[in-house]
């Protein structure tokens, strides 16, 4: 009856047995079946004891380039929060295909954000125009940042002016983008975050690992620790009620008291001035509705023309995204409340220069769902604190280097140029190209270390001449049918790491053809 | 030059080369069947939410009577329901954290989704739609649009202040994917399908 059947077919299997429970305190509907809206898994998932502690992110050296692989490896060194981790984002990817396949129209949606989103980007001083002007008329305070230092000093002035020290605010990737709780905390402003996820990792002082499910890394034992830790909850309980009941205990009053409330912006539309959060707790609307000032943080490639393509984005997205066919919650905020202030802040952080980069500007047609990184054989085994970077997983592959070419020059590396981030993307972002594009930009300006130049240069030579790849193709499947393991799975092989390489066929599918087709019909 | 002129001019100067016009979008074919009530019942159970049909004329709340159990403040924002808490004498909104349960009419449904919209003069205080622990929602079964795309045609959202879609209670699964109501708004909601009391012209 229901196109939107959240269910995974049960026929395909398991990743990983150790991570599966046989059942969990997860809410129920009215007949006694297992709900699964919202984040949900949709079958339980369990690192359960013995306790491991829980791996650390990329070591951040200031400047230097980051080394995702050796945060990675650590990663891969804590098995149940690898496992747990793979099979939880692929439990979130297997929903979302339900969910897309359940819309017959799918395709024609994403070519249609696509081209919405390619539309406005290429007329955006227009549409900034627009939006700017239609916020002014309904009483909001528009201001605008060139980068994320500027944005936090007009977030700054703003709570001074109205001498606010507090401030709650739901999840925001671009917040996190211009550092602002480290800019508020060093000018004594308490900021407190109200998505639980993100809350968990404000208080463990480690950034969100996901633009989704910002603590989807951790296990409730590591959940149980640093609420144990920071919040006095009994250590030995890990039950997620019990923990996130803890949570919303003792964020209300800092909610209920605070001074200003900030959200971030999922989509602006500029017809309408208009700023929409798409979020599950309420947590946005709580920030937006309770404190008496009310801040809305925009980054400048979220507008859309008019409330009729919300009609698009808002089925892709939460679909896209968690598998889910919407939110809890999606919020319009247009004008403020009688007797208080409504501000709005437009930030631009790069995004205007990233537009003149030819292979690259279609990257801001993202809507941050989240789906590349719930695709991505790396991502899922490394989690998004390997790299070191706001953004994680392909679409961070492809952003990260527009803020910092040298810091960043590695992480377009981690890829293994599957194209599934592609396939799944709902604006059609070409996002494996542009990581293989990333990869000769940074080749060419000697971004990279010297082994992969060698091996890229080597690589170059043998796939630009046919003959020359066959044989290599030849050579490589015959050695690792004879030579020992050591011989493969060696420090120079990053490939052979905590992966078996694969079974090299007798013979390849070129040679194949050549004895079995070119003989027979020679009409190939 | 002003930061809003700047970025402006980088926009301008930036702008990538050919043209990107913004496609028509067609109007989709329904999901769902043509019994849209069952359509949204449906949906929204499975966003964990719930539907009740009115009782009866006399009083129209008795299938909804378990969820004000125990409920010592009731807030109520419809002409329906006489509560104890006078949503129009609240002064500041955080006032109303101490609500049980809240009674609000839904602008209108969406069969697609299981979602009901309210705008700021249907809450007449938004934050009471989040800070009671419970929502009861009136909703008239003539009111439920067939899509998301349909109720974006709607008029509220370029007039209302606020306007908010809720597609059953505050949720949770940030820690190990085990789905949590209640996870900082409202613990349940539930929806009494109940006609609108027709206006004295």
């Amino acid at each position: 009856m229901s196109s939107d059947d959240l269910t995974p077919r049960q026929t395909e299997d398991v990743l990983h047995r150790e991570v599966r429970a046989p059942s969990d305190e997860s809410e129920r509907g009215p007949g006694g079946d297992r709900l699964q809206h919202a984040e949900a898994a949709s079958k339980p998932i369990r690192a359960d004891a013995p306790r491991e502690p829980q791996p650390r992110g990329a070591k951040i050296r200031g400047n230097r380039p980051i080394d995702q692989a050796e945060a990675a490896e650590r990663f891969l060194a804590a098995p149940l929060h690898q496992k747990a981790h793979d099979e939880r984002l692929w439990d979130v990817r297997r929903k979302r295909d339900v969910a897309a396949h359940g819309i017959p129209e799918w395709e024609e949606l994403r070519e249609l954000a696509s081209q919405i989103k390619t539309h406005t980007l290429t007329h955006l001083d227009r549409y900034l125009e627009q939006f700017e002007a239609a916020a002014k008329a309904n009483g909001v305070h528009v201001h605008w940042a060139e980068d994320g230092a500027a944005h936090n000093r007009i977030v700054l002035d703003i709570l001074r002016k109205h001498g606010a020290k507090s401030l709650v605010k739901s999840k925001s990737m671009l917040t996190e983008e211009c550092g602002f709780r480290h800019f508020m905390a060093a000018h004594d402003i308490d900021v407190i975050e109200t998505d639980l996820g993100e809350r968990i990792q404000q208080l463990d002082e480690e950034e969100p690992s996901h633009v989704v499910m910002p603590a989807v890394h951790k296990t409730r034992l590591d959940v149980a620790d640093v609420f144990a830790r920071t919040l006095g909850t009994d250590p030995d309980n890990d039950d997620a009620h019990y923990l996130a009941e803890s949570q919303r205990e003792t964020t209300r009053p800092l909610i209920l008291k605070a001074d200003a409330g900030l959200t971030g912006c999922n989509f602006a539309i500029a017809e309408t001035g208009t700023v929409v959060t798409c979020t599950n707790e309420g947590n946005a609307d709580l920030s937006g509705n309770v404190p008496p000032l009310q801040i809305h943080s925009i980054g400048i490639e979220k507008l859309i023309p008019r409330v009729e393509h919300l009609g698009v984005f808002i089925r892709l997205l939460s679909r896209s995204a968690l598998g889910s066919p919407i939110t809890q919650y999606t919020s319009h905020f247009r004008a403020p409340r009688p007797g208080t202030e409504m501000h709005m802040v437009l930030v631009d952080n790069g995004r205007s220069e990233r537009l003149a980069m030819e292979e690259f500007w279609t990257s801001l047609k993202c809507i941050r769902c989240g789906a590349c990184m719930n695709t991505c054989p790396v991502y899922r085994r490394s989690g998004g604190l390997s790299y070191g970077a706001t953004y994680s997983g392909p679409i961070g592959l492809i952003i990260d280097p527009t803020f910092n070419k040298r810091k960043y020059s590695t992480l377009p590396f981690s890829s293994t140029m599957n194209g599934s981030c592609t396939n799944v993307c709902p604006v059609k972002i070409n996002i494996h190209e542009q990581i293989f594009a990333w990869r000769k930009v940074l080749a060419e300006e000697h971004q990279i270390p010297l082994l992969k130049q060698g091996m890229m240069k080597a690589a170059g030579a043998v796939l630009s001449r046919p003959a020359a790849y066959r044989a290599a193709i030849q050579t490589a499947d015959s050695a690792l049918r004879v030579l020992p393991r050591f011989a493969v799975y060696n420090p120079a092989n990053t490939w052979g790491k905590k992966r078996e390489m694969p079974h090299a066929p007798r013979q390849s599918f070129h040679a194949w053809y050549r004895q079995n087709r070119m003989k027979k019909g020679g009409d190939a | 030059m002003s930061p809003r002129d700047a970025i402006l001019e980088r926009l301008r100067t930036n702008r990538p080369a050919g043209d990107f016009p913004l496609p028509e979008v067609p109007t989709f074919a329904p999901l769902v069947g043509d019994d849209l009530v069952a359509e949204f019942a449906e949906r929204l159970g499975k966003m964990g939410g719930r539907v009740e049909r009115a009782g009866p004329a006399s009083d129209p709340f008795a299938t909804v009577r378990s969820r004000f159990d125990g409920a010592r403040v009731i807030a109520s924002a419809v002409p329906e329901f006489v509560g104890n808490r006078d949503l129009g004498a609240v002064r500041k909104p955080g006032d109303l954290a101490d609500v049980d349960v809240a009674v609000v009419r839904a602008r209108f449904g969406v069969a697609e989704t299981g979602s009901v919209l309210f705008t700021e003069s249907d809450l007449i205080v938004n934050s009471v739609a989040y800070l009671a622990q419970h929502l009861i929602v009136l909703l008239d079964p003539g009111d439920i649009v067939v899509n998301i795309q349909a109720a974006y045609k709607r008029p509220d959202f370029a007039q209302a202040a606020y306007a908010v879609l809720h597609t059953g209670p505050s949720a949770t699964a940030d820690i190990e994917g085990v789905l949590i109501h209640g996870a900082q708004g409202v613990r349940s909601l539930t929806v009494l399908l109940l006609q609108r009391k027709k206006q004295a012209a």
